[in-house]
C-alpha cells in the first residue's frame, strides 16, 4: 500500500508549486485544498495515472477524486 | 509625453542564448547556422537553418516550477528571452505565491506563425484520433498566441496591458512601437515588447514551398545567409526571440537602472498591396513614407543618422531596400549611413527577427561597434551603383562614435516599421 502511496505523491510532485506540502503530504490530503494543486491539473494527474497503471478513470470517478486516499481507492478496484 | 528608454535586453538567438553569448557573436561575425538532418529527411528544398538551443538556459527552473515544458517553443523562447530582460533592467522576479501585482508593467509580444509545433505534435494527431483527454489540461496555455506575453506574466505578475501582436516579419519591431507608444502616452510605465518564433518544420515547410529559402548551399549553411551579395539566392530560416524592457525615463533613472539608449520614436504603416507592392513584396512608396514617417515624428535629419540595421533578407528585394532607403533619406554614395544585415549571421528569425535585430542595434549603438555584413564579398552591383561599398562594413568596426540609428522592418502583408533610437542625452 505504501508503494502505491509513493507512486502516487510522485506523480503529484510534478505539478506542485511547494514540493514540500507533497513531501508531507498524508493519505488524508486533499489534492487541491491541502496541496494546492491548480484545480485544473488533476485532469493531468489522472491522465498520468491511467498511463502508469493501464487503467481508465470515467468522468464520474475522476470526480471523487479529492484525496490521495481517493485515488489509491480507484487504481486498487480497477486493477484487481 | 513621456521618454522612453531601454533598460532591459533579453534574447535567444541562433548564435547566442542570452545578451552575452549574442553580443560575442555579433562582434565575431559568428554564423551558427546549420545543416539540419530533418529537414533533409522531409526533402526540404532549404536544408540549413538556425535553431537556438535553450537547453542550458538558466530560467528553465522557472518553465519547470510553472509546467511550461510542453508549451510551445515559440512561448518557451518568450519566456527565456523576457525574464532575461526583466532580470538585466534589475527587476525582481517575485515568488510564485507573492500577492503584489504591478499593474505598471505589462507585456506585447508577437509572433509570425504563432504556435504551429503545438498544432502538428499534438492538437491535430490527437483530436484527429480522437484522443482528445490527451490534449491534457495545459494545452490551451501552451498553444494560445497570447502564451508569450500570458506565461510572462504568470512569472511576474504584470498587471498592464498583455497581448500579442502578428504582422509576419514585421512583428518585433511593431510590438516594441505599440509599447513605446503605451508608455509615452502614460499608459503604462514599464513594457516587455519584442516577438517569438518557434523552430518548426511545419512553420518553415511553408516558405519552402514559396520557394523564397535559399536552396543553394545546403552543404556550406554558413555561406546560406548573403544580404546584399549578388549571389542571394533566398533567405535562411531562423527561430528564436529578442525581448527588451521599455520604461519611462523617470522611471529608469529614478531606479538607477541600466539605460542602453533611448527610443525616440518611429512609425508603421502598409503599401497597401498597390504601386508595386503586393502580399509579399513591399511597395517602394509604402517604405519611403514610412522611413520619412519616422525621421519627421522623431525630428531626425538623415545626416544624423549614424547606422542602418537594415531588413536585408538575402533575397531579390535587397537591392529595393537600399534602393528605398536612399530615396528615403536622400543620401547617395559615401554620404550613405553605415549599413548591415543581422540576418546575415542568424538567418531570417520571421516575427522573431524585427525584435532580434532591434537588440542587435542597440547593442551596437550602447556597445560602440558595428558588427560585420558576411558574405557580401560580391556586393550586387546594383546596390553599388547607389552606395560606397564601404558603407556595407565586411568586417567588425570597433570604437566607432554612434549616437543615432534607425532600424526598419518589413513583412508579408506589405507592412513596414521604422524605428529611431539614439544615445540618451538626458
Amino acid at each position: 500500500m505504501n508503494k502505491l502511496f509513493d507512486e502516487i505523491k510522485e506523480i503529484i510532485r510534478k505539478y506542485a508549486f511547494d514540493k514540500a506540502l507533497v513531501e508531507n503530504a498524508n493519505e488524508n490530503s486533499k489534492i487541491i485544498i491541502d496541496l494546492r494543486i491548480n484545480s485544473a491539473r488533476v485532469v493531468d494527474i489522472v491522465l498520468d495515472i491511467e498511463e502508469k497503471y493501464n487503467i481508465e478513470i470515467d468522468n464520474k470517478s475522476l470526480e471523487k477524486i479529492i484525496t490521495i486516499k481517493d485515488a489509491m481507492d480507484i487504481i486498487t478496484s480497477k486493477t484487481k | 509625453m513621456k521618454r522612453v528608454v531601454v533598460t532591459g535586453i533579453g534574447v535567444v538567438a541562433s548564435n547566442g542564448l542570452g545578451k552575452t553569448e549574442f553580443t560575442n557573436a555579433l562582434i565575431n561575425g559568428k554564423s551558427r547556422i546549420k545543416h539540419i538532418a530533418e529537414l533533409e529527411e522531409l526533402e526540404f528544398g532549404c536544408q540549413i537553418g538556425g535553431i537556438p538551443d535553450i537547453s542550458k538556459s538558466i530560467f528553465n527552473s522557472y518553465i519547470e516550477l510553472y509546467g511550461m515544458q510542453t508549451a510551445s517553443l515559440m512561448i518557451q523562447y518568450a519566456v527565456i528571452a523576457g525574464l532575461e530582460a526583466w532580470l538585466d533592467a534589475k527587476l525582481p522576479i517575485p515568488l510564485h505565491d507573492s500577492k503584489e501585482v504591478d499593474y505598471n508593467s505589462g507585456a506585447i509580444i508577437g509572433s509570425g506563425m504563432g504556435t504551429i509545433d503545438v498544432y502538428g505534435n499534438r492538437v491535430i494527431p490527437l483530436t484527429n484520433n480522437k484522443n482528445i483527454k490527451r490534449l491534457r489540461s495545459t494545452i490551451v496555455e501552451n498553444c494560445m498566441i497570447s502564451g508569450g506575453s500570458a506565461s510572462l506574466s504568470s512569472i511576474l505578475a504584470i498587471g498592464n496591458q498583455l497581448t500579442s501582436n502578428s504582422s509576419a516579419c514585421n512583428s518585433g519591431a511593431e510590438a516594441i512601437l505599440m509599447a513605446y507608444e503605451r508608455i509615452k502616452y502614460g499608459k503604462a510605465t514599464r513594457m516587455l515588447a519584442g516577438s517569438s518564433e518557434a523552430y518548426s518544420v511545419w512553420s518553415w515547410s511553408q516558405f519552402d514551398a514559396l520557394r523564397v529559402t535559399t536552396r543553394k548551399h545546403n552543404n556550406e549553411p554558413e555561406k546560406g545567409s548573403r544580404p546584399m551579395s549578388e549571389s542571394a539566392s533566398g533567405f535562411v530560416p531562423s527561430a528564436g526571440a529578442g525581448i527588451i524592457i521599455l520604461e519611462e525615463l523617470q522611471s529608469a533613472l529614478k531606479r538607477n537602472a541600466p539605460v542602453y539608449a533611448e527610443l525616440i520614436g518611429g512609425y508603421i504603416n502598409s503599401g497597401g498591396q498597390r504601386n508595386g507592392g503586393s502580399m509579399t513584396a513591399p511597395s517602394t512608396e509604402g517604405v519611403i513614407k514610412c522611413i520619412k514617417g519616422a525621421l519627421y515624428e522623431t525630428n531626425t535629419k538623415p545626416k544624423e543618422i549614424n547606422f542602418i540595421s537594415g531588413h536585408l533578407s538575402s533575397t531579390m528585394a535587397d537591392t529595393l531596400e537600399i534602393e528605398n532607403w536612399s530615396k528615403a533619406l536622400e543620401l547617395t554614395g559615401n554620404n550613405f549611413p553605415i549599413i548591415n544585415s543581422t540576418k546575415s549571421l542568424i538567418g531570417h528569425s520571421l516575427g522573431a527577427a524585427g525584435s532580434i535585430e532591434c537588440i542587435a542595434a542597440i547593442l551596437q549603438l550602447h556597445h560602440q561597434f558595428i558588427h560585420p555584413s558576411v558574405n557580401c564579398e560580391d556586393i550586387h552591383p546594383q546596390i553599388e551603383k547607389i552606395v560606397n561599398k564601404n558603407c556595407i562594413p565586411q568586417h567588425t568596426i570597433q570604437n566607432i562614435s554612434l549616437n543615432c540609428i534607425v532600424k526598419a522592418s518589413f513583412g508579408f502583408g506589405d507592412v513596414n516599421t521604422c524605428l529611431i533610437f539614439k544615445k540618451l542625452n538626458k
